[in-house]
């Protein structure tokens, strides 16, 4: 509301910021027009995509190190350092090997966001109690059931929050991706957007992501809340 | 008084039990441990801390295997697995906190090729009889730690064991928590007619609930005295003014004393 | 599991050790390896191999230019790490103690956390203009929020008996300050500084990729449009080397501090 009043009254100067109002009219405007369908459908399944590698990859990897104290000696220090490193950097390098378009993009998105499922993966198994391993073990149930009746449900809120960081990494490293050297997809348009001083277009696009984002996150969130719920009293 | 309950043929035998933990550091947790567990019989099992009271209680289970030794259960000897007809409750609260009450209980009979007539009605059996029944639908994190641990004592009774082995299944409850859940024990024991061994650190308890308790020693634990109550097959927490309760604690205290010093540091 | 039985079998602590460093030299060998196989793999055009690209890097730490690019994103860096730092600090600490203010605040910023922020760089170009000041800005909204939450959280999580005690010896609040809550933070302190470090060199870094003519960020962008490899490469391996440097110094610092027994 602030913003809406000095954008109103010529405080900010409108060529900077346009007024609230505005962005959600021009965010309608611009994706009912229908011409940015194509980006929006390219940047989303790119996301999904290596949304769901980085799932897969950062369990599995989590479940194999897990099994592994050698291993696990060799990833922690790894691990631990990864996120320092700005992933992101790497951008121009996976542009050049592997061409401009989806390909970079991906695996980016899982570069970035695998690590993190991979962590919580072996956060979680960590935290499956020695106690239900024996009930297990005094139920005589089998590795295969073991894992689904005991060790999948102790260790799911942990898996979940890696899978929630999962998502906002994999966004973040796509949309950032397309943001800066791209032909396509919404981050690209919002930054052809930028240099083509186009503002009403630039807010309206940057509204929607930002909206999508919150929403994804918003769900998961939510989702994640009814999870532990029940876990915790109340 | 009536006589005692307990006359009858061995259940579970230990012939010179040892186990010990490769390093590093190497421990010498238990043994040897000679024993024999009469069939129905109340057994309880006091020690300092650390004597290896829980090695023994997963040696008799079959969750680990003894370095040296043998153990028979009902006349078969176990290898490293936990036979049909013992039930085991931890001491780690081990109800799991995704299933409802209901559900935990029912967990014990998942992989049974009973009839689901016959599942429901143990279930509704041992809901009620833990009275959880008015919790059937509740998470563990909306019950109290008392209430937790009979879930997880029922979740053992809907397998009808023969065998039930319980490590200090009460340390994490309060004082009178603990005198009415020992009540449940005791009703459960003998409704069951199972076999029970207790392990605890409350000598109290061991006096009040058991027909025999073994008293250990510190590291490497060893049975060092064995003391039989007396207790009529029907008893309950009032024993605790009865005159024998006072001399059966002293004598458990007096046997133990110099052993919980000794895990102290200091010398006897 | 065979692993278990040959830790069993050589499980003193030297010898643990040993075959500790053997295998962190095993996969920094297996990593060098990778990367020259991904250099000849692609004859040098995405990517130069490790031995030429140190040779380069060698040639190119003699050169005044790198070093006007490096001091410009580490003056760049520093500023917007200070910042985020001291600003999240104090927000965090003032959310910690005023609960009420937490509670809301607390989801907001975690909410920021996730956004794609990149898509908001061109409305923080706008507002600051192109150089210094947009990639300060930048790298402050990335590192602020981790440094925010961190502070907070310790401070929410300080056991309260230790605040009980504080007022049973009657300390003054400076004091109970410095001498209670300071020290019972400082462990998740330390862990903020570290993710706010390396996430405002990330938000530095794309700021310079974005649009600037200065800075480390600019010269990779810029290598990869010349196709000079060798640059690019060079660059990335100076960034990776510094920041796991500054990052395992970090951990080291923080470990220290949480050797006391925090419960």
């Amino acid at each position: 509301m602030l913003l809406e009043i000095c954008c109103r009254t010529g405080i900010i100067d409108p060529l900077t910021i346009i007024p609230p109002s505005e962005m959600i009219v021009s965010m309608v405007d611009h994706i009912g027009s229908g011409e940015f369908n194509e980006s929006i459908v390219n940047t989303f399944s790119t996301i999904l995509l290596a949304f769901v590698l980085a799932i897969g990859c950062g369990t599995l990897a989590g479940a194999l190190v897990h099994r592994s104290s050698r291993l696990r000696d060799v990833a922690d220090p790894l691990l631990a350092s990864y996120y320092s490193v700005p992933t992101f950097i790497f951008y121009p390098l996976l542009v050049a090997l592997l061409g401009l378009g989806k390909a970079p993009l991906v695996v980016l998105g899982v570069l970035s966001a695998a690590p993190a499922v991979m962590i919580s993966t072996l956060s979680g198994l960590d935290g499956v109690s020695p106690a239900l391993m024996k009930i297990a073990r005094v139920h005589r149930l089998s590795p295969a059931r073991t894992l689904w009746w005991i060790v999948l449900p102790a260790a799911l809120p942990r898996l979940f929050t890696g899978f929630k960081l999962a998502l906002s990494y994999a966004l973040i490293g796509v949309i950032a991706g397309e943001f800066i050297l791209s032909g396509s997809g919404l981050g690209y348009a919002i930054s052809f957007a930028y240099q083509s001083f186009d503002n009403r277009a630039m807010y309206g696009l940057m509204l929607f992501v930002l909206l999508v984002a919150v929403i994804a996150n918003g769900i998961l969130y939510v989702w994640e809340e009814r999870l532990a719920r029940r876990r915790s009293s109340g | 008084m009536s006589p005692p309950a307990v006359t009858e043929p061995s259940h579970v035998v230990l012939n010179e039990v040892v186990r010990r933990y490769e390093g590093p550091p190497a421990i010498h947790a238990l043994g040897s441990i000679d024993l024999v567990l009469r069939r129905g019989e109340f057994f309880s099992v006091v020690g300092p801390s650390g004597c290896g009271k829980s090695t023994l209680l997963d040696v008799l289970c079959g969750l680990v295997r003894p370095t040296s030794g043998s153990v028979q259960f009902e006349g078969r000897e176990l290898r490293g697995e936990v036979p049909d007809g013992i039930g085991v409750v931890f001491q780690e609260d081990s109800s799991m906190p995704w299933l409802s009450v209901r559900q935990n209980v029912a967990f014990g009979l998942r992989t049974s090729e009973l009839s689901q007539k016959e599942i429901t009605e143990r279930v509704d059996h041992a809901v009620s009889f833990m009275g959880l029944a008015q919790f059937s639908g509740h998470y563990p994190a909306q019950l109290s730690g008392g209430m937790r641990q009979r879930v997880c004592i029922a979740r053992t009774l809907v397998l009808r064991p023969r065998l039930i082995l319980l490590d200090e299944p009460f340390g994490a409850l309060d004082q009178q928590t603990r005198l009415l859940m020992g009540d449940e024990l005791l009703r459960l024991w003998r409704e069951t007619g199972a076999t029970v061994m207790l392990i605890t650190h409350a000598l109290d308890e061991a006096a009040m609930l058991s027909d025999r308790v073994g008293v250990m020693s510190a590291r490497p634990g060893r049975f060092i005295d064995m003391v039989e109550t007396g207790w009529p097959r029907d008893r309950d927490s009032r024993i605790v003014s009865d005159a024998t309760f006072g001399t059966v604690t002293a004598r458990l205290w007096s046997s133990l004393r110099a052993e919980s010093l000794k895990t102290m540091g200091r010398a006897a | 599991m065979s692993d278990i039985s040959l830790e069993n079998a050589l499980s003193t602590p030297t010898s643990r050790r040993r075959i500790r460093a053997f295998d962190a030299v095993v996969m920094t060998l297996l990593m060098l390896a990778l990367w020259q196989a991904i250099g000849s793999w692609t004859k040098g055009v995405a990517v130069s191999p490790p031995l030429q690209t140190f040779v380069y890097l060698f040639g190119l730490l003699r050169t005044g230019m790198f070093w006007d690019h490096a001091a410009a994103t580490l003056a760049a860096f520093l500023l917007a790490f200070g910042l985020s730092a001291l600003i999240g600090l104090a927000l965090g600490l003032i959310f910690g103690i005023r609960r009420f203010a937490g509670e809301v605040a607390e989801p907001m910023l975690a909410g920021f956390y996730t956004i794609p922020k990149v898509t908001l760089y061109p409305v923080v170009l706008l507002v600051f203009g192109l150089g210094m000041s947009a990639k300060v800005a930048f790298g402050v909204m990335h590192g602020l929020v981790p440094m925010t939450l961190f502070t907070l959280g310790a401070v929410r999580n300080l056991p309260p008996v230790l605040i009980r005690t504080a007022k049973v010896l009657r300390l003054s609040p400076g004091r109970t300050m410095l001498w209670i809550l300071v020290p019972a933070c400082l462990p998740d302190i330390v862990n903020g500084l570290r993710i706010s470090f390396s996430l405002s060199l990330l938000g530095v870094l794309i700021g310079e990729m974005f649009s600037s003519q200065r800075g480390l960020g600019f010269l990779l962008v810029n290598g990869m449009a010349q196709h000079n490899v060798p640059l690019s490469t060079a660059v990335v391996t100076v960034i990776v080397v510094v920041a796991i440097a500054a990052n395992t110094l970090m951990l080291r610092v923080g470990g220290r501090t949480a050797r006391r027994p925090n419960p």
